[in-house]
């Protein structure tokens, strides 16, 4: 491992980007807070000391981002059970923690760690649910606080937890064709980062594959635009699409055998779909206005895209084989880039009405609320669950990540020091 | 150790496939940067010509300076006071049929990003039908869109904005 590892430092040398992965960790800052929000104390886990990683932490920042929960802080703990036997519901109970979480971790003996937890009613003082994890090595162990956070947001809140999932992104540094590009991915703590591609030329539009083993992204390269896949399990990268003209818009259907994406070279930008096993290809719009940023329903019966055929671009929708477009949004003077709800209830998209904000729609009432302040807020898309958005924002120092949950209540921005973080696409959970 | 591996390959690949490396020297020539400077041009200059050629020649040059073309927000039609630069360069790549440009379109930063691609296209594709229709051969222009990712100016107001809705026209 270690020899591996100086391998790879050496290769990052190499690329004359040894330095890049230090700084670019991103910084995250969480503000408002669900009024609703469920008490819970998370208890320290009696951990070997050969773990650096604060399990309970780990746990506790997940929970407390996704503005659902309110932590128990530590001081105020009246005892550190990591046993059910000797758990004593009464001094939660009177602090009025309902969910008090506790664990250990400890050596196999074998080279890896196992983690228990408990979730425990501090009325009934019983165990909700209780798992033994194993750690196969040091470097998963936040791995496995994610997927106690998992466990614990799913028992409580009756819909999956997204925090052992994955971000990528898209880092855009300097002026005109002095800037660079980056593909970024990272926990979805903002913890790991890794760097798999590094451009002169742009990156756009990362879109995970359903089962997290690609991402097609659109990349320049020579002045030229082409739809690429990049492996998350071996690393290559492979070109799939490069006509003449625009390659855009990559997006998958649900069940991932489909690619949706855009092309100008027939006549100007129309929505294709490729049929991954195949590779045909069919043409879904041909109209003389631009049509761009296709986006699946969850059932995959419907494709939601900007397009300016009357004037403006606003949002349309239509069958996923073709077909007549209809027409959803209608306030403000543009409307962008919209994907589906996992439910397929509501859309998200950039509404421009003066500024530029994320907004949601009922597809049933029509209904249009705004979520976020601008005022150059885009590149909006539902994390896994449904629960929160991501988006990207227009801070004091370069654009930055920015969550919002449904409700508008609980915001959370996510910084990167020295660049325009973008595009953010949020893996899908695994099933 | 599997994470290992997979960080291994992706340092490689990134090496390999879109030139983190090779962007170093290279890599560069294929994309001159944006230039209302003639000088860089100025080695493809036939030897030997006379005084009176080079005069009108050097005329010639000067007018090719200004090679880019602003638009207005959302709005991909070519403005009159840009006329005299389409002209300029219909009057050079009809004279020298072997020459060639590259129509850059670019977005300010307004707008999603995709659709701002569109949008760069439609604004280069604008210059390179009013080249056409000064009787330039469609043979001789390129077009490309790099919607709001190439700004010029840096800052969030119109005074940005502004500089960076444009066509550029690049002598390849």
């Amino acid at each position: 491992m270690t020899m591996l590892k100086r391998i790879l430092i050496v290769l990052a040398a190499l690329c004359g980007m040894a330095s890049v992965p230090a700084q670019a960790q991103l910084e995250i800052t969480v503000s408002g807070g669900d009024v609703g929000a469920l008490p819970i104390a998370i208890v320290p886990f009696a951990q070997t000391s050969a773990m650096s990683t604060d399990i309970a932490q780990v746990i506790e920042n997940d929970l407390v981002r996704s503005g659902r929960f309110r932590a128990l802080p530590r001081d105020q703990m009246k005892q550190r059970p990591s046993e059910m036997a000797a758990f004593d519901p009464t001094p939660w109970r009177a602090q009025n923690i309902d969910n008090v979480v506790i664990g250990k971790v400890w050596d196999d003996g074998k080279g890896g760690f196992v983690a228990r937890f408990f979730l425990v009613d501090s009325l009934s003082g019983k165990q909700i649910i209780a798992y033994d994890y194993p750690i196969r090595d040091l470097s998963q162990s936040r791995y496995a606080a994610h997927w106690i956070a998992d466990k614990i947001y799913e028992q409580l809140l009756g819909v999956p937890g997204y925090f052992n999932t994955k971000i990528a992104y898209v880092v855009g540094k300097g002026l005109g064709f002095q800037r660079t590009y980056q593909l970024v991915i990272t926990d979805s703590d903002g913890e790991n980062p890794q760097y798999p591609i590094n451009s002169r030329e742009t990156i756009m539009s990362p879109a995970w594959s359903p089962d997290r083993k690609q991402i097609a992204l659109v990349a320049y390269e020579h002045g030229r635009s082409a739809i690429y896949l990049y492996s998350t399990e071996t690393g290559k990268v492979t070109k799939l699409i490069s006509e003449k003209g625009i390659n855009g818009s990559p997006a998958w259907s649900p069940d991932g055998s489909k690619l949706a994406f855009v092309l100008s070279f027939e006549t100007n930008p129309d929505i294709y779909v490729m049929d991954m096993a195949t590779r045909k290809r069919t043409r879904l719009t041909d109209h003389y206005g631009i049509d761009t940023e296709p986006a699946w329903s969850p059932d995959g019966s419907k494709i939601v895209f900007t397009s300016d055929r009357g004037g403006k671009p606003q949002v349309y929708e239509m069958s996923s084989s073709g077909g007549e477009p209809r027409r959803l949004t209608f306030q403000g003077s543009q409307n962008q880039r919209p994907s589906y709800s996992p439910d397929g209830k509501s859309i998200v998209f950039v509404n421009t009405d003066g500024g530029q904000r994320i907004a949601m729609q009922d597809l049933a009432t029509g209904q249009m609320r705004i979520l976020s302040d601008g005022p150059l807020d885009e590149g909006p898309a539902f994390a896994p669950g449904g629960a929160v958005i991501i988006y990207s924002s227009q801070g004091p120092k370069g654009r930055q990540l920015a969550t919002v949950s449904v409700d508008g209540r609980v915001r959370l921005t996510m910084r990167q020091a020295g660049g325009d973080v973008q595009e953010p696409a949020w893996s899908p959970l695994l099933r | 150790m599997m994470k290992n591996k997979v960080l291994l390959s992706l340092v490689a690949v990134s090496m390999l496939a879109l030139g983190a490396c090779a962007s170093k020297g290279d890599k560069t020539a294929s994309t001159p940067p944006p230039s209302n400077d003639s000088s860089a041009y100025n080695s493809t200059a036939g030897q030997g010509t006379q005084l009176g050629d080079e005069d009108a020649r050097a005329a010639a040059e000067r007018a090719l300076t200004n090679n880019i073309v602003y638009f207005d927000y959302d709005s991909s039609a070519v403005k009159p006071e840009y006329s005299s630069i389409v002209d300029a360069y219909a009057k050079y790549l009809v004279a020298n049929p072997v020459a060639k440009v590259r129509i850059e379109g670019h977005t300010d930063e307004r707008g999603s990003r995709e659709y701002n691609v569109a949008l760069g296209e439609r604004r280069a594709n604008s210059v390179k039908d009013a080249l056409l229709t000064d009787g330039v051969s469609a043979a001789q222009i390129s077009v490309i869109s790099y919607g709001e990712e190439r700004p010029a100016a840096e800052g969030h107001d119109e005074a940005a904005w502004s500089q960076n809705r444009r066509a550029q026209i690049i002598r390849q």
